[in-house]
Parts: C-alpha cells; sequence; structure tokens
C-alpha cells in the first residue's frame, strides 16, 4: 500500500523546507522518518490543518535558535508535533511520558509490529 | 502555542528514537492512526517519490525507442505505464532535448512541477529570482547553474501552469552506448530534467 502525495509537503518552504538531497527527503535516522510520517499521517487523517503543524514547527524552529540549541531539524519537528497534540488536547505530557517508560522497558526497538 | 512538553529538551539519540516510539503508539491506541498508514507514508516520501521516478523514465526512453515515442506523445499515461502516478491532474509534457535544442521549465506564477517523477521541486525552483528571470535571460540563468550553452543551441523556455507540468527528456550522453538501462539511471539528475543541467557519461 502506497499513501498518495500530500501537496503541503511540497510547498514547505524557507525555514520549515524540509531536509533534502537531489530533491529526495533525507532521513538521517530512522527515528526521523517515522516522526515524519506521524504528522503527514496525523493531518491526512483529519487531526489537525497542515498550517497548524507548519506554525508548531516554525515556533519550534524559532525557540530553537533563539535559545542558541543545535538541536536538529527533525528534533524540532518532533517536539512541535507534541506540543500542538497536547495544546490540543489530543494526547497529555503524561500519557507520553507513561508511554517512553513503556518502551524503555521494554526494549521495542521497533514499535511496532509488521 | 503550548510549551508544557514532556520533560527537558530532546537529547539523545536514544531518547528521541523513545520519544517518536511513545507518540506513535499512544496515538495508535487513541485510534486516530494506525502503524499501515504511517509505514505507506514514509514509504511513499523515501522511496517512492523522488528524481528517481523521472530517472527510470529517462533511462527506459533512451533504450526503448518505442517508449520514447508514447513519451513524447502522451507523457502522462508513459509515465503511468512505469507504475507512478499522475500529477494531480494535471497533464505531464515531456520536452525532448536534441542536439540543436534545449528545452528549460518552470512554473513564472508559482511553483508547479511534476513531482510524482521528479519529487519535491528544489528551493531555487520556487524563488522569485529564478521564475523572473529564466523567462528573460535563459542563457545566463543557466550559465549561473554551470551550464553552459553554444549559440548554435536553440533554448526554449517552457512555463508550467495547473494543467500541464513539464519534464526534460534529456539527450544521453556520449559514451554511454554500452551501458544498460539500470547502469544509466543514476546519471540521470534532477537538474537535468528541469533543463538546468545536462547529463553527463559520469556521475
Amino acid at each position: 500500500m502506497n499513501a498518495s502525495l500530500n501537496h503541503h509537503i511540497a510547498g514547505m518552504a524557507g525555514e520549515i523546507a524540509l531536509p533534502r538531497q537531489n530533491g529526495e527527503l533525507v532521513f538521517a535516522t530512522p527515528w526521523e522518518a517515522r516522526a515524519f510520517g506521524l504528522a503527514v499521517a496525523l493531518q491526512e487523517a483529519g487531526a489537525y490543518e497542515w498550517r497548524e503543524f507548519s506554525a508548531a514547527l516554525a515556533a519550534e524552529i524559532s525557540k530553537a535558535e533563539q535559545a542558541g540549541s543545535g538541536s536538529t531539524y527533525y528534533e524540532r519537528w518532533l517536539l512541535g508535533l507534541e506540543n500542538l497534540l497536547t495544546a490540543r488536547g489530543v494526547v497529555t505530557p503524561a500519557e507520553i511520558n507513561d508511554h517512553m517508560a513503556y518502551h524503555a522497558t521494554h526494549l521495542d526497538h521497533d514499535g511496532h509490529d509488521h | 502555542m503550548s510549551s508544557d512538553h514532556v520533560g527537558n529538551r530532546a537529547g539523545s539519540d536514544a531518547e528521541l528514537v523513545l520519544r517518536t516510539q511513545a507518540l506513535e503508539s499512544l496515538l495508535v491506541e487513541k485510534g486516530l492512526i494506525t502503524t499501515d498508514v504511517i509505514d505507506a507514508v514514509v514509504r511513499t516520501y523515501e522511496q517512492d517519490v523522488g528524481p528517481l521516478n523521472g530517472a527510470k523514465v529517462v533511462a527506459r526512453a533512451w533504450v526503448d525507442a518505442a517508449y520514447r515515442q508514447r513519451l513524447l506523445t502522451d507523457g502522462t499515461a508513459a509515465v503511468v505505464e512505469l507504475g507512478f502516478s499522475g500529477a494531480q491532474g494535471a497533464d505531464i509534457v515531456v520536452l525532448e532535448n536534441t542536439p540543436s535544442v534545449h528545452n528549460v521549465v518552470v512554473c513564472t506564477l508559482c511553483s508547479c512541477y511534476p513531482w510524482p517523477v521528479l519529487g519535491l521541486p528544489p528551493t531555487w525552483y520556487k524563488s522569485y529570482a529564478y521564475r523572473s528571470r529564466v523567462v528573460r535571460e535563459p542563457r545566463t540563468v543557466l550559465g549561473e547553474f554551470g551550464l553552459e550553452l553554444p549559440e548554435t543551441i536553440e533554448v526554449r523556455v517552457w512555463d508550467s501552469n495547473s494543467d500541464i507540468r513539464y519534464m526534460v527528456l534529456p539527450e544521453r550522453p556520449a559514451g554511454t552506448e554500452h551501458l544498460s538501462e539500470q547502469d544509466l539511471i543514476p546519471l540521470v539528475t534532477r537538474d537535468a530534467m528541469i533543463g538546468t543541467a545536462v547529463v553527463h557519461s559520469q556521475v
């Protein structure tokens, strides 16, 4: 099964532009691709509008830059996504912490079934 | 924007892996998403979208004259023939470079782009400078890309729009006659299919 193309992705420009190489998206590690897929899939599922996610990402980028943080694009992407979902009450910080603790103890490197 | 996200700033890669897993499993548990859907999104953008699709189209056209003809006659159908999707209702029109004609593509209005075959448009493609200048002074702009074309070659600039997405079929470089279709694919760059570069016999 392939997802269809999401035109919002092509429109991301300026400071929120996705890291690319020769036009293709570049993921440094598997979790980056996962975080990317999560945000896109949630928008396609109607969890939020893409402009809301873009705003959350832009806010996280500007916060990191003001703080002189050396965090990567997808770290900011992930934090922006967490912020958006908690701000909307979709998930709570406590729930995220619970799930982190669960994965930490269960050494679930894959994170999902195939 | 809420700033009360969990814990401290994301730090180590191990923690980032955990955070991503946690968010995913939580959203799956809440029924907002399935892992299959995320898998499909990731696979699409990681493997299926990008200039590689266009490179496969070009390499096929170089080795298969009948395919080349179909590609130039009906680009959309020929692209679909290789398993790639169409461009959101727009037609894909393929422009053939020859020893006397060099084609280059722009979208002066916005950033229309044949992305089922070329992936995401490069930043410069969307820049006002490229969009405004390539029509007016194509040779100068191509020169800035490192592409110096002799005066004997006519430069044609094509303006994409919401109905038509252009893609350039570059010339097969000399010295690649012995290469197979598979070996030709990596030679074809994104810029060559936009027309701001030509294909060389070595990457």
